[in-house]
């Protein structure tokens, strides 16, 4: 069975060590939050503008001046701080932030990225996307194997227009866990049920698969 | 020494056409409500506004859209504007887009007093088209060169009559590095505070940033995406 999309949360949860600074984009990253491990302690931040992200306000207690980087309504929590959007992202450049998840529309087989623009269609820009990529040194993509149409988003070479180069570490799709290495797209796990040859055939870019590989546990 | 101004209005009487804005905020979150309000009401055409979003379609810079005031927008991201879109693909619309962490750095070094920064956003994409790319320890990075602008219009939480800011929350964002950056900068302000009432410690930008505050009226502070938990 494929994943659906809180699994693949809940996979990327794994990937966090206690006592992380984390980064979480929109969309499926955003999940992450709710599925951090039992006994590990991640303080995450908001390149809005703060530290120490906390849940959603409860009715009543929403507040227009704190919000993430997505716009919505939310808490602090003991130990949080704010800061402006220059130290945010100096912050993010100085390699501070340890791990940073985001979505993606494509990423090729030597870690590029593109997940801000489709020519002609979508024209939102990269907010803090090229910034995140171009400094981070461990991001894991979130995204799914293929586009609605079935066709690969794991590429020999991103067709979009790219976000940064050589700079993915990890995907997880609901298909398979992959980690970007120097020959391409290095299975390293695969969701239940699901057979590698499933992976081998949804994933246009090099995929290298040795021996066997194991089912993820969710 | 006389920063005080009576409103908005006043504030921007001498923005004429064709100025160079910086505008404060992040979505709609600090954003300076009085003086866009006044900048409608005033009518200003051929506005380039640097800004990190576009507002809503009716609200917050999206207002200045709707008169088509803004001939030219630098920002990061505009997404949740459908008017600014309709106008970007007309072509009525002038757009450079920029990393949110570029243009925050971009306000900064014109605060700081410097011509340009390198940073590594956007090496190897689109953005890095027509820059200086150099090579440091092995990493790649481009010039980017720090704004100009004629005003920055800022919201603080808190200001004194000398032009001292205290800004709350994820309201600051841009607002102390666009302060910081105008040639001019005008300052609207929730509280206004006489001067002595601020403790030194928390100031986010020493008045000597700010010609212009006044205190603003009906703040609306719309919340873009309200999220709640059970």
């Amino acid at each position: 069975m494929a994943l659906d999309k809180f699994q693949i949360a809940q996979r990327i949860a794994k990937e966090l060590k206690d006592g992380y600074y984390v980064n979480l984009g929109i969309g499926i990253p955003t999940l992450v939050a709710n599925y951090v491990p039992e006994g590990i302690n991640v303080i995450l931040q908001s390149e809005n503008g703060l530290l120490g992200m906390g849940p959603f306000p409860k009715e009543g207690k929403q507040d227009a001046d704190l919000i993430n980087a997505g716009k919505q309504t939310i808490t602090t929590i003991p130990g949080s701080s704010f800061f402006d959007s220059a130290m945010s992202f100096g912050m993010i450049r100085s390699g501070k932030v340890d791990l940073t998840v985001l979505g993606a529309m494509e990423v090729s087989e030597n870690g590029d990225i593109a997940n801000w623009k489709i020519p002609g269609k979508m024209v939102k820009g990269m907010g803090g996307a090229m910034d995140l990529v171009a400094s981070a040194k461990n991001i894991v993509v979130a995204m799914m194997h293929t586009n609605p149409k079935g066709e690969s988003k794991l590429l020999k070479k991103c067709h979009l227009p790219i976000t940064g180069i050589r700079c993915v570490k990890k995907i997880v799709t609901e298909l398979a866990v992959l980690e970007i290495c120097d020959k391409g797209f290095k299975l390293l796990e695969r969701a239940p049920g699901v057979t590698v040859e499933e992976i081998i055939s949804k994933t246009e870019g090099n995929l290298i698969v040795e021996g066997d590989v194991p089912e993820m546990a969710i | 020494m006389n920063k005080l101004y009576e409103n908005a209005d006043l504030a921007i009487a001498d923005i004429i056409d064709g100025s160079v804005l910086m505008l404060g905020g992040f979505g709609l979150c600090g954003i300076p409500e009085n003086c866009i309000a006044a900048l409608v009401k005033k009518g200003v055409k051929q506005l380039t506004c640097i800004s990190n979003n576009a507002g809503v379609d009716d609200f917050g810079i999206g207002l200045m859209l709707q008169q088509k005031q803004v001939k030219k927008m630098i920002s990061s991201y505009v997404g949740e504007n459908a008017e600014f879109e309709r106008q970007l693909l007309s072509g009525e619309l002038e757009v450079e887009l920029i990393p949110q962490g570029t243009l925050a750095t971009r306000c900064m070094a014109a605060g700081y007093g410097m011509p340009a920064i390198y940073t590594p956003a956007g090496v190897g994409t689109e953005v890095a088209e027509g820059k200086e790319v150099r090579n440091f320890n092995g990493k790649d990075y481009l010039l980017e060169m720090a704004f100009d602008a004629d005003f920055a219009i800022v919201k603080a939480w808190k200001g004194d009559t000398m032009g001292n800011l205290i800004f709350k929350d994820t309201a600051r964002n841009f607002n102390p590095l666009m302060a910081m950056a105008g040639k001019i900068t005008i300052a609207e302000v929730e509280h206004l505070v006489p001067t002595g009432e601020l403790d030194p410690n928390h100031i986010h930008t020493p008045g000597i940033y700010v010609q212009r505050i006044f205190e603003g009226k009906h703040y609306e502070k719309r919340i873009e995406q309200l999220t709640l938990s059970k």
